[in-house]
């Protein structure tokens, strides 16, 4: 698993501290300390994640098997418009992996994956509770339906200025 | 409901709020303040009326009026002309697509006719945001009933004789296994509700739990009750935003009523819920694996027994229940065993919810009597097949279930039923498939799924799903042989005996039944390297439609390795032997005359 080596601020430091005192360091707690932590800091880097376990008196190696058996979790940081796909069965019978496609082609990235900007990163969804709509695209808190590969071009450009 | 003459229900579903419902709410209310009228009529924000498929959804009460695809703009038109005229906006109605009239009244339409709403009760008539709407519709009364009338063990009792049984997948009756957390003595004891909805394509839980929160939040008091517990946990999957902020406002209210907490209603209990966050994993659905998830642990399952009723959360006694299971409790408790197992048939009592989507006309959410045929599901209530195409299968049971098809339409829906047929109940997803649709393609689209989703604690599971997959990756990619159907078999059959969770044990069932349907099609790939529904793009040729091509000459430039012929002017030609499928020549063909075939 890859990883951006980062440099924590103190700052930043306090703020993990606080995040673990308010769950009271308890160990049955460490999923929820992870979402309030990856809510705050956009994604879990190995920094944070060595920060979470010296304060919660855990190995480094718990928190981090933790954060990889969890698809919610991410260690790379994801772009300034996150762009998901829904490939629940819904949407893949109507099309998602062709929209899939799409993206990946126009954007140059895989699942997983932040463009070099920095401004989008692409990953999967299994149903976002809207397969009325199927297939469904969403970017950011935005939910687009009924998506065709021919859309992708437009939803994109929704999105650089 | 009282001072208020009319009522405008707006959908607050996630379908159709993603289709910005929450801003046609706004206007209708900013509409009817300019015209006075915010004393008289109401605008409330319900959940999902499984009509989502045509959402946004509008209904107007008392007249019943239901509206589809409705936008903000219509917002003025709807208040002028039916609120103030009450003359009903026509080109919102539903046109009934048969005989193209519009429906004026959502009695009368084909999608609600043979529905009996029990679980989804209040989804789509009440504001799920507002305790005392609950209230209005004899929410907590069932609460106040065995508080106040019964013993734990009578509502046990009721509850086995009303033939409840666990709608989250295998069934087990509802009554029983709170018995048995009841029978576990120790000095703590859990409720938990199991909203993880793992199955990628349903949205059953998260719809109930959206539209009518309060419902479940009372079941569990409920069931804390009969077995002795006096906390319980909501594990729900922090993709559902919606449905956790609805839980969160529920729980608050119900906290300030009396309704959570100590003493409730006046008696000796106490009961309170919180909430524990999923984190994107399938398997913690599984109630062991659920529960180390709760304790902050990787959620790989272990081994049963020792059951969550004996040693659950915190090695104590836990009664684990989906969300469906819970909301049909009150009700149950209020109308009596009698009531609830007149309904159903013999061994599967109530109603069931299913996500209807897929190739059907009215994808959304439908609860129909145990019993109901698939016909009736997916023909009247779902408005038959998309686009006029032909009904190949429904997958029921999600990436545990299987296929039925043709051959299974006038099978009554039941747990035994649908099991004897090669499928499973599952939670309710229903997936309808067309003649477009390879079903080699779908059992490798759920085996990717599984394997994902595989926590790896076993070798059956992790490494032999991993080996179905590429059997079924060669088959789709033209490399398969006949022998490779023979080993997905007995490989599927392996993984199912030896697997340690449920995950492993079904994650064979859609190779396994589409093989049995659909074997032909499994021959098509593997003999002649075709794929007849025309899906699998290795098993595709590039070809050039004769009377499209007007000899342009584009293709032929364009292509890398020089296998496109023709004169200038005359149709061309591809050789399909040198062709390495690149795509050149279609991307290039202004004239939509190079195709797959
Ligand atoms: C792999 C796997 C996934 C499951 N996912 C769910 C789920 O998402 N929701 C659910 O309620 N039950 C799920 N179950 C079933 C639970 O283990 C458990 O039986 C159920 O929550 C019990 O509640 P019920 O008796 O009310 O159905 C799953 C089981 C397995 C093996
Ligand atoms: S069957 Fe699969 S999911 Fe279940 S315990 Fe084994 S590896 Fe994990
Ligand atoms: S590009 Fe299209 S129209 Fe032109 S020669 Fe090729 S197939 Fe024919
Ligand atoms: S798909 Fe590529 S290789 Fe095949 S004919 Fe077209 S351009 Fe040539
Ligand atoms: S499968 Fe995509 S929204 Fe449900
Ligand atoms: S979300 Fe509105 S009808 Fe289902």
């Amino acid at each position: 698993m890859s990883s951006v080596k980062i440099e924590l601020r103190q700052d930043q430091i306090d703020k993990i501290h606080t995040i673990c005192d308010s769950f009271g360091n308890q160990s049955g707690e460490l999923i929820n300390v992870l979402h309030k932590c990856q809510e705050t800091f956009g994604y879990l880097p190995a920094e944070v994640q060595e920060v979470i376990a010296e304060k919660m008196e855990m190995s480094a190696a718990k928190v981090y098997g933790v954060v990889t058996f969890y698809s919610f979790f991410t260690m790379i940081p994801k772009g300034k418009h996150p762009i998901s796909i829904c490939t629940g069965t819904a949407c893949y019978v109507r099309g998602a992996e062709t929209v899939l496609n799409e993206f990946k082609k126009q954007l140059e990235i895989e699942v997983g994956e932040t463009d070099v900007n920095g401004v989008f990163s692409l990953s999967c969804l299994r149903c976002v509770g809207a397969c009325g709509l199927a297939p469904v695209v969403q970017v950011g808190d935005k939910t687009y339906g009924r998506v065709a590969p021919d859309d992708v071009k437009a939803i994109i450009k929704d999105y650089i200025d | 409901m009282s001072k208020y003459s009319m009522h405008l229900l707006v959908c607050g579903g996630t379908g159709c709020k993603s289709q910005e419902s929450d801003i046609i709410a706004e206007k209708l209310k900013n509409e009817l303040l300019k015209q006075g009228l915010e004393e008289t009529v109401q605008v409330i924000m319900t959940g999902c009326f499984g009509f989502c498929e045509k959402g946004p959804i509008l209904k107007v009460m008392p007249d019943n009026t239901f509206y589809t695809q409705v936008k903000p703009e219509d917002a003025e038109e709807i208040v002028e002309e039916h609120v103030i005229k009450g003359r009903r906006v026509e080109r919102l109605l539903y046109t009934d697509p048969e005989t193209e009239a519009h429906v004026e009244d959502s009695k009368h339409m084909g999608f609600y006719k043979k529905q009996l709403r029990i679980a989804l009760r209040n989804c789509g008539v009440i504001d799920p945001e507002i305790i005392d709407e609950y209230i209005a519709r004899d929410g907590y009364s069932a609460l106040g009933e065995v508080l106040a009338n019964q013993t734990p063990e009578e509502t046990i009792e009721l509850m086995k004789a009303s033939g409840l049984r666990g709608r989250g997948g295998a069934g087990f009756p509802a009554g029983l296994k709170w018995d048995f957390a009841r029978k576990n003595e120790a000095d703590q004891k859990y409720v938990v509700c199991n909203a993880d909805e793992g199955d990628p394509g349903a949205f059953m839980d998260r719809s109930i739990l959206e539209g009518d929160p309060h419902s479940v939040l009372e079941a569990m008091a409920i069931v804390g009750r009969c077995i002795g517990a006096d906390m319980g946990y909501i594990y729900i999957r922090a993709e559902y935003p919606l449905a956790i902020a609805r839980l969160k406002t529920a729980i608050g209210q119900a906290r300030k009523y009396g309704l959570l907490g100590k003493d409730i209603l006046g008696s000796d209990f106490n009961f309170d819920v919180d909430l524990k966050y999923g984190a994107g994993a399938f398997v913690c659905g599984e109630e062991t694996a659920l529960i180390h998830s709760m304790e902050g642990e990787r959620g790989e399952p272990s081994l049963k027994p020792p059951f969550p009723a004996e040693s659950g959360y915190m090695g104590k006694p836990t009664n684990v229940n989906n969300v469906e299971t819970l909301a049909n409790v009150p009700v149950i408790i209020l109308k009596g065993a009698e009531w609830f197992s007149s309904i159903g048939t013999d061994t599967s009592k109530g109603t069931k919810v299913f996500a209807l989507a897929g190739k059907i006309n009215n994808v959304g959410l439908i609860e129909v009597p145990m019993g109901t045929t698939l016909r009736e599901v997916i023909f009247e209530i779902g408005g038959g097949i998309k686009d006029g195409k032909k009904f190949k299968a429904v997958q029921t049971g999600g990436p545990s279930g299987g296929c039925l098809t043709e051959k299974h339409l006038d099978m009554p829906i039941s747990y035994e039923n649908l099991v004897a047929n090669g499928s499973m109940m599952g939670s309710g997803g229903m997936i309808v498939l067309d003649e477009d649709d390879c079903m080699v393609s779908i059992a490798k689209f759920y085996l990717e799924f599984t394997v994902e989703e595989s926590c790896g604690k076993c070798a059956p599971c992790r490494i032999g799903n991993k080996r179905l997959l590429e059997l079924l990756e060669r088959i789709c990619e033209g490399k398969g042989e006949e022998s490779d159907l023979v080993r997905l078999r007995n490989l599927g059959e392996v993984i199912k005996d030896t697997s340690l969770c449920g995950l492993g044990q079904s994650s064979p069932n859609p190779v396994l039944s589409t093989m049995d349907n659909f074997y032909d099609e499994y021959l098509a790939h593997v003999v002649d390297k075709k794929c007849p529904s025309g899906v699998c793009t290795d098993l595709l040729e590039y070809f050039i439609v004769e009377e499209n091509c007007i000899g342009c000459t584009a293709c032929a430039r364009a292509c890398p390795v020089g296998c496109i012929s023709g004169e200038r002017k005359e149709p061309h030609l591809i050789n399909p032997d040198t062709c390495i499928k690149c795509g050149a020549c279609m991307e290039k063909c202004k004239f939509d005359a190079v195709i797959l075939k």
